[in-house]
């Protein structure tokens, strides 16, 4: 067993931006918390005495000693708020507050679910708001890694338990009775000798009296007690969605807004020579146009050309009719087909090794098979439906921003080093996102907008059309895997090597990959096989990558699970029993470690995906059944997936049965969601998605040419959740790696033809 | 430039000062203040900016508000009769919690809305033909599906 590939620090390090973990490691060595410093362990009440009558509860945060009561209840004498995320007004109107920004992955509905679990009371009562921006209130507020659920799950519950105990106390206050003897029931507490109840809002005055709790003090809920959590809850703003209500950062106007676009080099990190700004200037409705030079930091600010017009059809024909002159020195000259017959080339030959258990080497030489396969996948874009944008406005010395960003934290120290603002002149309003995928993760529209902001006197809003979203974003990176696994003569693995290329960004140092770029043995997750070697060629790179879905996992799941069921073939053994011995003896690879792989809970998803997937029925001539597996930000999925291939090459998949466990589904709606998305993305993804470039610039422009999934070629999706007593984990990604290659492998059962090239129309295949 | 007059969900709406060849789509965002209808691609190719034109589904994208003139827009904001009285499909799209992000379900209901008013109760292989040309990135196309047979059991057409 080779558990030190599995070492706690691995996982993570795939699964999250590396950026993210660097700056979290940072935070736990400052902190004399354990927990999320937004639910501090202790914390002292500070009571604001208002004339009249009515207290505002506030709490003061340990370590900062800021107020409460400042934002909540405000004026509003007579509000029990006892955290940044409860008011309970004496009207009864209970408000949670919503943290994290909404990028479809229904955690402004979620969040607060777990909140008004546990602080009893009906959902149907519970109004949800947007919070502003503020970490020493919220904690982290960020839309990535999956890492939403893990990270609040405690520190939300005891929020709203919490509250919850104040309010029995106040109701046994009021009775002379023992708190023991009251239970909270549904926004009421009941009095269980007498029968008597106070509804919430009648307590709520005099709840707002009493000290706050350690969190730590206070009960929590069994789950056999829950009654919301789990449940079909439909998103907080879908009423709103469906009736077309201004939500996203596409719809913020302003008055006198003007709308601006901001004009890149095609090729990536190209400068500003020249450009017609004066002729710009005099077209119909175009206001200004200038040069920023930018800084030209990865994700911030490229030089570019922005045009300032009165409406957005005026400033897209302007950037029409503007013509620039591009310093290319500085640009890419980069080549998707050089790339990979370059990649090709270095694979072919031994690389650095970067990490090897075991003896490689003697598990070639002993084997009494050798299977090689060259695994290739492309760059690819984010394509969220709804382009980058931002609004902006510089005022009075402050920089309101309106934007729909998923690290909203990460903008005012960003900006007060390119603009050369205050940090606390920065004020980021969250909207919500017409889709995340990782691309707005990186602030680069913000960037754009608060610069152009900056230059003039009105407020601004940054539209990007399609084409300059296709043509700038930060791109999932495409790999190349040169793969060599041993079977010994009893048909067991004895040895994976895979010979690969990790990219570095042009100009580093090197070694450190590009976002979402690095390869790791864990990666491989099977535990039990003793001979392993990575060995990494590293290329520079300038092509601008970024975290995408899944970050990692999402291609190599497709890889490593696919050459599984090639050795499966190889040794002449059933996949499905393969892959379980690869898994060995249900246990914690590194016990203690919850984020550590698990090997008890992939062999029960795989086990109820071949169940329920049918796994080893006959099928019929032209049909096949693939399965794959993958644990990813802390999730265990195995997918089985049914195709039909027609006229040799025109694949129909019919049913993809997805097992999983996250430890506890919090919103049967939004979860299965996610699920049912990622499987459509893997889809969509495999069908025909490739972004190439040549010289430097991406030759895809819109959806003719970068295609996603369209309603007629889905499937009969199945899901079925192993519930576990470990704590709830996020679905944003884990339900996405595995799709790709139990697809793949299927194609395979039904045609005999192994893929290893992305997306399956290289290989000749259609989705239909 | 030039002044425009369309009608909007049963509105008279004056637009001074507009290039023609305006797409409907910003004409209704930028000029009228009428967001819920969006922009995906600017080339027909996703569907998120579907509107009605005389109760036909069309891409505002790609349609210049000169071409509106005279006619009867229904944009998403228009399709309930009142805020009371959604349309059926709204209603099954919250039953379903049809929703992730949300960003190209107006361009949905507005084409399964037209689908409905010319085919009462449509096949999965109608919806599917019908709805092709609507990209959801989210991919909830499964419950796409589910929404619009459940608003057509439930009458469909509002």
């Amino acid at each position: 067993m080779n558990k030190d590939l599995y070492h706690y620090d691995l996982i993570p390090d795939v699964d999250m931006p590396a950026e993210f973990i660097e700056r979290e490691k940072a935070r736990e060595a400052s902190k004399d918390e354990r927990e999320e410093s937004f639910i501090p362990r202790r914390r002292f009440l500070k009571m604001t005495g208002i004339a009249g009558g009515g207290l505002v509860l506030a709490f003061a945060i340990s370590r900062s000693q800021r107020a409460e009561g400042a934002h909540h209840g405000g004026g509003d004498h007579s509000t029990f708020a006892p955290n940044a995320f409860i008011q309970i007004k004496p009207d009864g109107s209970i408000v949670i507050a919503a943290k994290n920004p909404e990028v479809g992955q229904g955690i402004k509905t979620f969040l607060p679910m777990i909140v008004a679990e546990e602080l009893e009371v009906p959902w149907e009562s519970v109004t949800v708001e947007q919070s502003e921006i503020d970490r020493e209130r919220f904690g982290v507020q960020s839309a990535g890694g999956s890492q939403s659920t893990p990270r609040n799950w405690n520190p939300l519950r005891q929020a709203g338990a919490v509250a919850r105990t104040m309010l029995v106390s106040a109701a046994a206050q009021k009775w002379s009775v023992d708190a023991s003897k009251c239970k909270a029931d549904q926004g009421y507490v009941i009095n269980e000798s007498s029968g008597a109840r106070l509804s919430y809002a009648e307590l709520a005055t005099d709840a707002a009296k009493l000290p706050v709790p350690d969190a730590d003090s206070v009960t929590l809920k069994e789950r056999s007690e829950y009654k919301l959590l789990g449940k079909f809850i439909g998103g907080v703003d879908n009423a709103d969605l469906v009736t077309g209500k201004p939500l996203f950062g596409i719809d913020q106007s302003l008055p006198g807004m003007l709308y601006a676009v901001y004009v890149k080099c095609p090729s990536f990190g190209g400068a500003v020579k020249h450009a017609n700004l004066e002729e710009i200037k005099s077209l119909p409705g175009v206001v200004n146009a200038f040069v920023l030079k930018g800084n030209s930091v990865d994700g911030q600010l490229m030089p570019g050309v922005a045009i300032l017009a009165k409406s957005t059809y005026e400033a897209f024909l302007a950037e029409k009719a503007l013509q620039v002159s591009w310093d290319k020195a500085p640009a890419s000259n980069e080549s998707w087909i050089e790339m990979k017959a370059q990649a090709k080339e270095l694979t072919s030959k031994p690389g650095p090794v970067a990490e090897e258990q075991g003896d490689m080497d003697g598990a070639i030489a002993s084997a009494s098979k050798v299977v090689d396969g060259y695994y290739t996948y492309p760059f690819l874009s984010h394509s969220n439906l709804e382009p980058q944008n931002c609004t902006a406005w510089y005022t009075d010395g402050k920089m309101k921003l309106w934007a729909p960003s998923q690290t909203p934290q990460g903008i005012a120290g960003m900006l007060s080093n390119l603009l050369e603002i205050d940090q606390d002149a920065v004020e980021i309003t969250q909207l919500r996102i017409g889709g995340g995928f990782g691309r707005r993760l990186i602030n680069d529209f913000v960037c754009e907008a608060a610069a152009i902001a900056k230059q003039v006197d009105v407020p601004i809003k940054l539209m990007w059309n399609r084409e300059s979203d296709m043509a700038h974003d930060f791109y999932r990176v495409g790999g190349f895997h040169n793969l060599k696994g041993t079977i010994d003569s009893s048909g067991k693995l004895t040895g994976l090597q895979d010979r690969t290329v990790v990219f570095t960004p042009k100009g580093g140092d090197g070694k450190r990959p590009v976002r979402g770029g690095n390869i790791r043995a864990a990666n491989i997750q099977c535990p039990e096989i003793p001979n392993v070697r990575i060995e990494a060629h590293h290329l520079p790179l300038q092509v601008p990558c970024g975290w995408w879905r899944a970050p990692g996992s999402c291609s190599l799941g497709w890889v490593y699970q696919s050459f599984i069921d090639e050795l499966a073939h190889a040794a002449g053994r059933d996949h499905l029993e393969f892959l379980l011995e690869q898994f060995g003896e249900p246990r914690w690879l590194q016990p203690g470690q919850a984020r550590a792989f698990n090997t008890e809970r992939a062999i029960n998803v795989t086990k109820l995906a071949a169940e329920k997937g049918d796994w080893g029925q006959d099928m019929k001539s032209g049909q096949g059944r693939g399965i794959s597996f993958y644990f990813s930000h802390l999730g265990y999925f195995t997918e089985v997936a049914e195709v039909t291939v027609e006229n040799g090459n025109q694949v129909r998949v019919d049913r993809v049965v997805v097992a999983a466990d996250v430890g506890m589904l919090l919103n049967k709606a939004g979860g299965e969601n996610q699920v049912e998305g990622s499987v459509i993305d893997g889809l969509s993804t495999l069908a025909g998605q490739e972004i190439s470039f040549e010289e430097g610039a991406v030759r895809q422009t819109n959806f003719d040419d970068y295609p996603l999934l369209r309603m007629p070629a889905q499937p009969k999706i199945e899901i079925h959740w192993m519930t576990t007593d470990y704590a709830p984990t996020g679905l944003g990604e884990p339900a996405f790696p595995p799709l790709a290659a139990a697809v793949t492998n299927a194609i395979h059962a039904a045609t005999g033809k192994r893929i290893r090239t992305m997306p399956i129309s290289k290989e000749g295949f259609q989705v239909v | 430039m030039a002044t425009i007059q369309v009608n909007v969900n049963g509105d008279d709406r004056t637009i001074e000062s507009i290039d023609p060849n305006t797409p409907l789509l910003w004409a209704l965002r930028d000029h009228l203040g009428m967001v819920g209808t969006k922009f995906g691609c600017g080339k027909g190719l996703c569907g998120a900016c579907t509107v009605h034109m005389n109760g036909i589904a069309i891409r505002s994208c790609s349609t210049p508000v000169s071409a509106a003139v005279g006619q009867a827009i229904t944009t998403i904001e228009g399709l309930a009769e009142s805020s009371q009285n959604l349309h059926p499909l709204q209603e099954a799209w919250m039953e379903e919690d049809v929703p992730q992000c949300g960003y190209c379900q107006a361009g949905q209901i507005m084409n399964a809305a037209a689908l409905l008013s010319s085919n009462s109760s449509p096949s999965d292989e109608d919806i599917d033909n019908a709805m092709a040309g609507n990209l959801c990135r989210c991919g909830t196309y499964t419950r796409i599906r589910k929404a619009i047979h459940s608003a057509a059991e439930k009458g469909g057409v509002a």
